[in-house]
């Protein structure tokens, strides 16, 4: 597709990406707290004093100032609610949840306006608006700024949603997901920030509602959803020692679902694992192996297993955090259980 | 003296007239059980939507409420497709896929109604910023009630609009009830428009069943976003002549002479006596509006009547842009 991809880490692609679109459309522009931060001290040489909280927007406000890159009050109902309102009125704003648990706050304006407008509205109204919000646990935050709920989105007719797994993924998926003319939420990872991989320089995207297969299998399918597609590949990795060939999808996208991608690894390996961060319950994973089950299930030679978080809060101390978030060994026991071993 | 165009004033007669016909026949209609659903009739506080509107021109935008009709017919939207809409068909203004709570006409600047409770109020603002980076003359008008005030969303956008000194107006059309509950018992300040000094912005009383004191003061802040001045709350006082919904008997929550001393203050026979009294228009042309109007209301419930209920089509149309038809339909027993 290109020949100037380099190395670099996804903090970085979603920095460049959230650049190029910004240099490629004037409608684009971000809001959220602390984007760059100390606003308004720049007659004190104050500018850009965070640069994002995961520095993610490092350096925009000097390419394209206060005006498209926006610092808000502590206020994410109100500007995630102008966020959609400028979309309405023709903006393409990207707008910053810093944390998905934060939704609380705000999820009235995304629940009943961005998702709704269009169809209650009878189609006359677009909301290309972008939020980009963060997940995951394993960093000692705690219950308030470590949960996984993209599930909350997922369910909402309206929303769609996409979790980019690497940097070449996070450019492609937020490039795509600001040039949409729907309302997407974009998870960003927090361990995935310092993650390395190769991106093409130039803008491209990746299409919303498509997973990948990483690693093609034939004894097993292993879902994985953001960073859990990594413990995937490296239960992956230990099940081949035990002659266990898995098939890895990354799912990337939570809405739409990518169920083809999905029933045809299922009815080529037999055995499904989905491996999700989320809780259990009415879940992205539930989600497909429902469908997998009222599709496929006489495909099946096991029965289809979940690898979640516990139906529980993210608790603080390490070695309950570290029960809490799925990994390679859980992942393998269960495809163990799956194949029979 | 009056200083308004005669023109201006016949739009402001015809427009809060048409309002009160729409409102009485929506609610007509709704007994007689030939809409699908209810309605929340504004009849009482047309002087409000009609006089800030009539500042307002097609690129300017408004956000409204569940008791919205007002604000849609001030701001331009055709009551035929208002009506279809009540009666559900694929003429109405959102192809029957909204109801009485969320018309909206994006080519008229009108966002929508919305059935949550203030939670329009920040679109405004939304649109307010649009204008102010595009550097578009245009204001946004955020509708709410004295219910909706209580809201913290409003408080949000309050604060927003005046730190990016945004071009909105925000109007709280104080009608006295949330629901059944009254202003005097949920709202901790005497007026709503007190408020605004917490927001560093002009707070405003108009009289809202006068509609040259609320065309005056909204003039002022419209004025003032227009400039780059920044927010204005306008506090419209004012009272709905009906229940919450077309099924509430407002007498269960309040007297007959309070009833009796707001209806004195009506609006509509509040402008005919003034343009009569001042002679600026005839009594036979406002007759004659009257008619018009009373013809219009006809077509429209004919016009509704006659047109075509969606068809099934219409379930999966519009939930997105761009969306696979069988992710969506997967899963919900739908059949193939």
């Amino acid at each position: 597709m290109t020949t100037t991809a380099r190395e670099i880490r996804y903090r970085d692609a979603v920095n460049e990406a959230l650049r190029q679109e910004m240099q490629r459309d004037p409608d684009v522009i971000i809001l959220g707290e602390d984007i760059a931060g100390g606003a308004g001290r720049a007659q004190q040489g104050i500018v850009d004093a965070w640069g994002g909280p995961f520095r993610t927007t490092q350096r925009l406000i000097q390419e394209f100032g206060p005006e498209r890159v926006r610092d808000t009050p502590i206020s994410e109902g109100g500007f995630i609610g102008a966020a959609i309102g400028a979309a309405a009125a023709g903006l393409r704003p990207v707008a910053e949840l810093m944390f998905v648990d934060f939704v609380g706050v705000c999820l009235d304006q995304l629940l009943n306006n961005a998702a709704k407008m269009r169809y209650m509205y009878g189609g006359q109204i677009t909301i290309p608006v972008t939020i980009v919000t963060r997940i995951g646990a394993g960093v000692g935050s705690a219950a308030q700024h470590s949960e996984s709920f993209y599930s909350i989105f997922a369910h909402i007719p309206g929303l769609k949603g996409v979790v980019p797994s690497d940097p070449y993924t996070a450019k492609g998926l937020l490039t795509a997901a600001i040039r949409d003319d729907d309302p997407v939420v974009l998870f960003e990872h927090k361990k995935l920030y310092n993650r390395t991989g190769p991106v093409p320089q130039e803008a491209y995207t990746l299409p919303i509602g498509k997973a990948r297969v990483l690693k093609p299998g034939k004894d097993i399918t292993l879902v994985g959803i953001s960073l859990m597609t990594w413990e995937c590949m490296a239960a992956a990795e230990a099940l081949a020692k035990e002659g266990v060939d898995a098939e890895v999808i990354d799912l990337l996208s939570v809405s739409p679902i990518d169920y083809d991608a999905v029933l045809e690894s299922v009815r080529k390996t037999h055995r499904l694992v989905v491996v999700d961060e989320d809780t259990p319950r009415c879940s992205v994973a539930s989600e497909i192996i429902s469908i997998v089950a009222e599709e496929a299930l006489d495909f099946l030679d096991a029965p289809p297993r979940k690898v979640t978080a516990p139906h529980t809060p993210v608790p603080y101390s390490r070695p309950l955090e570290k029960l809490y978030v799925p990994d390679a060994a859980r992942i393998v026991a269960a495809a163990r259980a799956a194949v029979g071993r | 003296m009056l200083e308004i165009t005669q023109e201006k004033l016949l739009w402001m007669y015809r427009t809060m007239t048409t309002i009160r016909q729409f409102e009485e026949r929506a609610l007509a209609e709704v007994s007689a059980r030939r809409t699908f659903g209810g309605s929340h009739s504004s009849a009482g506080q047309e002087a409000g939507p009609t006089g800030i509107c009539a500042h307002l021109s097609p690129q300017d935008y408004i956000a409204s409420t569940h008791r919205g009709h007002g604000h849609c017919i001030a701001k331009g939207v055709d009551p035929k497709l208002m009506m279809a809409e009540l009666f559900g068909r694929a003429t109405g203004s959102n192809k029957g896929k909204g109801g009485s709570m969320h018309i909206a006409d994006m080519s008229k600047g009108m966002l929508g109604a919305n059935g949550v409770v203030a939670a329009s109020v920040p679109l405004a603002v939304g649109a307010a910023l649009k204008a102010k980076l595009r550097k578009e003359d245009a204001v946004a008008v955020a509708f709410f009630g004295d219910g909706g005030s209580n809201q913290g969303i409003i408080h949000e956008s309050m604060n927003l609009a005046s730190i990016w000194k945004l071009p909105v107006i925000f109007v709280c059309e104080n009608n006295q009830y949330a629901e059944s509950t009254p202003a005097e018992y949920s709202v901790s300040v005497r007026n709503v428009a007190d408020r605004a000094a917490g927001y560093g912005m002009p707070g405003v009383i108009a009289d809202g069943m006068d509609i040259f004191d609320v065309y005056d003061k909204a003039g002022a802040a419209v004025g003032r976003a227009r400039s780059g001045q920044g927010p204005t709350l306008l506090e419209c006082k004012t009272y709905r002549y009906y229940g919450h919904f077309a099924g509430d008997n407002p007498r269960s929550y309040r007297s007959e002479e309070e009833e009796k001393q707001w209806h004195a203050k009506d609006p509509i026979q509040q402008f005919r006596q003034r343009v009569l009294a001042e002679k600026v228009l005839p009594t036979g042309e406002l007759d004659a509006v009257d008619a018009e109007v009373a013809a219009l209301m006809d077509e429209a419930v004919r016009f509704a009547d006659a047109s075509p209920l969606p068809g099934p089509e219409g379930l999966y149309e519009d939930v997105y842009v761009n969306y696979p038809l069988e992710a969506l339909r997967r899963g919900a027993g739908m059949g193939a």
